[in-house]
C-alpha cells in the first residue's frame, strides 16, 4: 500500500482499480477525501485510511454518503481538491446535496466516484448511475481499466477546476475490483490549505440565486462540450472499412475489444471516455458513413438513445443494434460470451470452442452466510425463541445481518435500502396488527437509523428496534464508524453510545445484552415484545472475524452418545460449522471458532468442548 | 506469446485472493501484461469465489469466456464442477478433492453429490487433462492447512501452462507471504508441484 506514496514516475505496478483511483487522486494532490463504505468502492477508503496521514491529507468515514458529499463540497469551495466516493446506491443518499451543489459549483477540483454493480454482486439493485449525470448536469468519465481509472481520476480534478463543477467518475465492479498494470506519474503534494471566500449570491441557494445559478450550470456544461470532443480517453480503433461499427463505453468495451483482437474481426470501435457531455461531433462523424452500428454498454441504453437521435440528423438510414434490437440486454454485467453472441448475429464469425459437457448434477448452492461465531445468529435465534408461535414481521436492513434471510433463520421479510428497516417497521406497526421487528447494524444505525427513530417515537410507532452492534462496519471490511472510537485518520474519537442516543430520543425501553448469552437475550426480547411503543434492544458483541484475531477458543464437538439427533442445532440455529452426515450431526473443527452459542441451545447438552463433561 | 487464461475457483476463506495476487506479481515481474478480476465484499462470507488471471503480451478484459480457460484451478470439488463451462479439451483442470460442505447441505435442504462416485469420475470421463489432489492434506504435511492455496499454486506451476517458470513462481510466493512462514509455504509449493508432476508423468 505504501508504494502508492512513492514518487516514482514510469513505474509499473499491479493495482486493484480502487487502489488505482487512490493513486490518481494522490497524483492530483488531493487534500480531502470522504466516504461511507460500500461495495465495490470500499477499498478506496481502506487504502486512504492507511496512507492519508503520511501523505498529509484529510480523510474521513462520514456517517453517510450525504455527509461525505457535503464535507467534500465544503473542501472544494474552500479551494481544497476533494474526492468523495461511494457505491451506486450511495449516490441516492447523497443526491440531495449533489443536485444543488451542481448549481453553485466548486472552486478547487472535486471528484465524485460512483461505483456501480451490474449483476448485483453485493447490492440491492443494479441502477445505472450514468443517468445522474443527466439529472444533475454533471460532467462524467467512464474508465475501462484500473490504469484508465487512475488517469481519469487525475484528469477529472483538472476538468472540475476548469469548469468549476464537480466531475463524476462512474465505475463498475469489473473496474473497481479488477487488478491490472498501472503506470505511475508524478506524485503531487496534498492541496489542503483552504480558505472559504464568501460569495452568498453563488453559494446560498435561495430561489433568486438558484434562478441565476441554473443558467450558469448550463453554460458551464456547454463549455464541457469541447473538453469531451478533445478527450484523450475517446478514440477510434481501426477505421478501415469495417463491416460493423461499434460504439462503446465502460467495462463492456473490454470484451468487444478482446473479441476483435482474438478473432481478427472486421470491426471498428468508437471508444468513449467522457460520456457526459457526449462528444457530439466526433460521434456524428463516426456514424456518418456507417451502415450498421452496434452499441455496447452495460445496463441501460444511455448511449444507444443518443446515437439514435444523432443518426436522425446525420445518417437516418443507419441500422442501430443494441438493446432495442434485442442483440444485447439491459440486464446484468456483460462478459466475453454475451458479446460474442451479439457479434455472431451481425458478422460472419464463428466461435468453435467446445466446452466440456460432463454429466449434469444438481450442485448445492453456496450463498454467502453468517460466519461461524457470528453474534447475529444468537440474536436471531433468541428473537425466534422469544416469539414462540407468535407471528412477526421482520423488517431488515443492509449489512451482514441481511443474511438472516436464509434458512433456517428466516429473519428478513422486507428490505429496501440503508435504514429502511426502521421506517418500514413503523409503517407495518401502524397498518397491521402483527408484531414487528426492525433489524439493523451499528454502522447502519448511525448512517440512517436516527431519523426514523425520532419519527417513530414522535408518531407512536410500536415495534422492537434491534440494533445489532458488532462494533464495526462488518460487511464492507471492518471500517470504523461513530460508535467505534476511531476515525478514518486512525485517531481516537469519542465512542458515541447508541443507547444514550435512543434514550435521548425519548425511548423508554433501552436494553443492551450480549447475544452470545442466548438465555438472557431471549428474556430481554420477551420483555421488549411486551413493551408498548418502540423498544430498543442492542445485542452487543464484536464481529466474529475481529474477535477471532484476538481470542483463541477451543472448538466444540458433538458427543455422539449424548446426541439424540433432534437437529435443533442445524434446523433452528444453522451455524455453518454444524454439518449433517445423514442423521448424525458433527462439528467441522476447521470452521468452529468455539463461540459456544450452539452448546447453549442443544436440549441434551451434547455439544461440548474437549475435556468437558 | 499466446495469452494464458486462468480461472481460480473455491470458497471464501481459502486464500484464493492471495494465490491470484502471487500469480499477478510473478507475471508483472516478467514484464507481462496481467488483468485479473477479484471478488470482494458480500460474496466472501462463505460464498463462491471466482477469480480470473489473464497473462499475455496485451490483455484486454478481466473475464474468461466459455471454454476459454487454459487452467481451472479448483480449490473445492463442486466449485470446480460449477466452473466446468469455462473448460474445453485443452484445459487443464487441477482440483482439490476435499469438499467444503455448504450450509444449504448442512441444514439438510440440498445434497452434496459424492466426490468419489460422481464428481471425479464424471470429470475423468470428459477430459484427459485432470489433476486431482488432496490439497489440505498436502498443506498439513508442509506445516499447516492454511498453505493449501500455495499447494495449489505448486500444482498449477507443474502443468507448465504458465509463461513463468517454477523458480520465478517460488520467488513470488516468497515475496508475498510473511517472512516467518516462507519456509512452510515453499514446502507447500513443492508438495503441490511434485504430486502434480507425478500424476502427469503417470498419465
Amino acid at each position: 500500500m505504501k508504494e502508492l506514496l512513492e514518487d516514482d514516475p514510469g513505474r509499473e505496478v499491479l493495482l486493484l482499480g480502487n487502489e488505482a483511483i487512490v493513486r490518481g487522486a494522490l497524483e492530483a494532490g488531493i487534500g480531502h477525501g470522504s466516504t461511507y463504505p460500500g461495495t465495490p468502492s470500499s477499498e478506496i477508503g481502506n487504502t486512504f485510511e492507511k496512507i492519508a496521514k503520511e501523505y498529509g491529507m484529510y480523510f474521513e468515514y462520514s456517517a453517510n454518503e450525504k455527509v461525505a458529499m457535503e464535507t467534500a463540497a465544503a473542501a472544494a469551495v474552500s479551494g481544497v481538491r476533494s474526492m468523495v466516493w461511494m457505491k451506486h446506491v450511495g449516490v441516492n443518499v447523497a443526491s440531495d446535496a449533489l443536485m444543488t451543489l451542481m448549481y453553485a459549483g466548486t472552486r478547487a477540483g472535486m471528484v465524485i466516484v460512483a461505483a456501480g454493480d451490474p449483476s448485483t454482486h453485493s447490492s440491492q439493485n443494479e441502477q445505472d448511475n450514468r443517468y445522474y449525470s443527466l439529472l444533475g448536469n454533471i460532467p462524467m468519465l467512464e474508465p475501462i481499466t484500473p490504469h484508465e481509472a487512475k488517469e481519469m481520476t487525475k484528469e477529472a480534478f483538472d476538468i472540475s477546476e476548469e469548469l468549476e463543477l464537480p466531475v463524476l467518475v462512474r465505475t463498475t465492479t469489473r473496474v473497481n475490483h479488477a487488478r491490472g498494470v498501472v503506470t505511475f506519474d508524478d506524485l503531487n503534494e496534498p492541496d489542503n490549505e483552504g480558505h472559504f471566500d464568501k460569495d452568498p449570491g453563488r453559494f446560498v441557494s435561495v430561489p433568486q440565486n438558484a434562478r441565476k445559478n441554473h443558467p450558469r450550470l448550463l453554460e458551464q456544461m456547454e463549455k464541457a462540450g469541447p473538453i469531451s470532443e478533445e478527450s484523450r480517453f475517446t478514440e477510434v480503433i481501426d477505421e478501415n472499412d469495417p463491416e460493423l461499427h461499434v460504439i462503446s463505453s465502460g467495462a463492456g468495451f473490454n470484451y468487444i475489444r478482446e473479441a476483435k483482437e482474438e478473432y481478427d474481426l472486421p470491426v471498428s470501435i468508437l471508444k468513449l471516455g467522457m460520456t457526459n457531455p457526449l462528444p457530439l461531433e466526433k460521434t456524428k462523424e463516426y456514424i456518418e458513413g456507417a451502415e450498421r452500428v452496434l452499441v455496447v454498454e452495460e445496463l441501460e441504453p444511455f448511449l444507444e438513445e443518443k446515437v439514435k437521435a444523432l443518426a436522425k440528423e446525420v445518417n437516418p438510414d443507419l441500422e442501430i443494434y443494441g438493446k432495442k434490437s434485442g442483440h444485447l440486454s439491459r440486464l446484468y454485467e456483460y462478459n466475453p460470451d454475451r458479446i460474442k453472441e451479439a457479434l455472431a448475429e451481425l458478422i460472419d464469425f464463428e466461435d468453435d470452442t467446445e466446452t466440456l459437457r460432463p454429466e449434469q448434477y444438481d450442485l448445492p448452492s453456496r450463498p454467502p452466510s453468517l460466519c461461524p461465531g457470528c453474534p447475529h445468529r444468537g440474536t436471531y435465534y433468541s428473537v425466534k425463541q422469544a416469539l414462540g408461535d407468535k407471528e412477526a414481521v421482520f423488517s431488515s436492513d443492509i449489512g451482514c445481518y441481511t443474511l438472516g434471510v436464509q434458512d433456517p433463520l428466516n429473519t428478513a421479510d422486507f428490505l429496501l435500502c440503508m435504514g429502511s428497516s426502521v421506517g418500514a417497521a413503523g409503517g407495518f406497526s401502524k397498518n397491521t396488527d402483527q408484531q414487528v421487528f426492525a433489524f439493523l447494524g451499528d454502522s447502519t444505525f448511525f448512517h440512517s437509523g436516527l431519523a426514523p427513530l425520532v419519527s417513530g417515537v414522535y408518531n407512536d410507532h410500536d415495534f422492537v428496534y434491534v440494533i445489532m452492534d458488532n462494533r464495526t462496519t462488518a460487511m464492507t471490511g471492518h471500517q470504523p464508524h461513530p460508535g467505534t472510537g476511531r476515525t478514518g485518520m486512525g485517531d481516537q474519537a469519542p465512542m458515541l453510545s447508541i443507547e444514550e442516543l435512543a434514550e435521548g430520543a425519548g425511548v423508554e425501553f433501552v436494553e443492551t445484552v450480549d447475544p452470545y448469552d442466548i438465555e438472557e437475550t431471549t428474556e430481554v426480547f420477551e420483555r421488549a415484545i411486551e413493551h408498548d411503543g418502540i423498544s430498543v434492544v442492542v445485542p452487543k458483541h464484536p464481529c466474529a472475524l475481529i474477535e477471532q484475531g484476538e481470542v483463541n477458543w477451543d472448538p466444540y464437538q458433538v458427543d455422539q452418545e449424548e446426541c439424540r439427533q433432534c437437529h435443533v442445532c442445524t434446523n433452528k440455529f444453522g451455524c455453518i460449522a454444524l454439518v449433517r452426515e445423514g442423521e448424525k450431526v458433527i462439528i467441522d473443527e476447521t470452521q468452529c471458532v468455539g463461540c459456544g452459542q450452539c452448546a447453549q441451545i442443544c436440549p441434551f447438552d451434547a455439544i461440548k468442548q474437549e475435556g468437558e463433561e | 506469446m499466446k495469452r494464458v487464461n486462468l480461472e481460480i475457483v473455491g470458497v471464501g476463506g481459502q486464500g484464493i485472493l492471495t494465490s491470484s495476487q502471487v500469480l499477478g506479481a510473478a507475471a508483472l515481474e516478467r514484464d507481462l501484461d496481467v488483468y485479473m478480476s477479484e471478488v470482494h465484499g458480500m460474496a466472501q462470507r462463505g460464498g463462491v469465489v471466482v477469480t480470473t488471471v489473464k497473462i499475455g503480451e496485451e490483455v484486454y478484459s478481466p473475464l474468461i469466456g466459455k471454454g476459454d480457460a487454459d487452467v481451472i484451478l479448483g480449490f473445492e470439488p463442486i466449485e470446480t464442477y460449477r466452473a466446468i463451462e469455462q473448460a474445453s479439451k485443452k484445459t487443464w483442470i487441477v482440483t482439490n478433492e476435499q469438499p467444503i460442505v455448504p450450509f444449504t447441505v448442512s441444514v439438510g435442504t440440498q445434497e452434496y453429490p459424492s466426490v468419489e462416485e460422481k464428481i471425479l469420475p464424471s470429470l475423468e470421463k470428459s477430459t484427459d487433462r485432470l489433476i486431482t489432489l488432496k490439497a489440505e492434506e498436502l498443506a498439513k504435511e508442509a506445516g499447516a492447512s492454511i498453505t493449501q492455496n500455495i499447494v495449489m499454486l505448486g500444482a498449477l506451476s507443474a502443468t507448465e501452462v504458465l509463461p513463468i517458470n517454477k523458480d520465478d513462481m517460488m520467488k513470488a510466493v516468497e515475496d508475498k507471504v510473511p517472512e516467518r512462514f516462507v519456509e512452510m509455504n515453499l514446502a507447500a509449493f513443492e508438495k503441490g508441484f511434485d504430486k502434480t508432476r507425478e500424476l502427469i508423468e503417470s498419465k
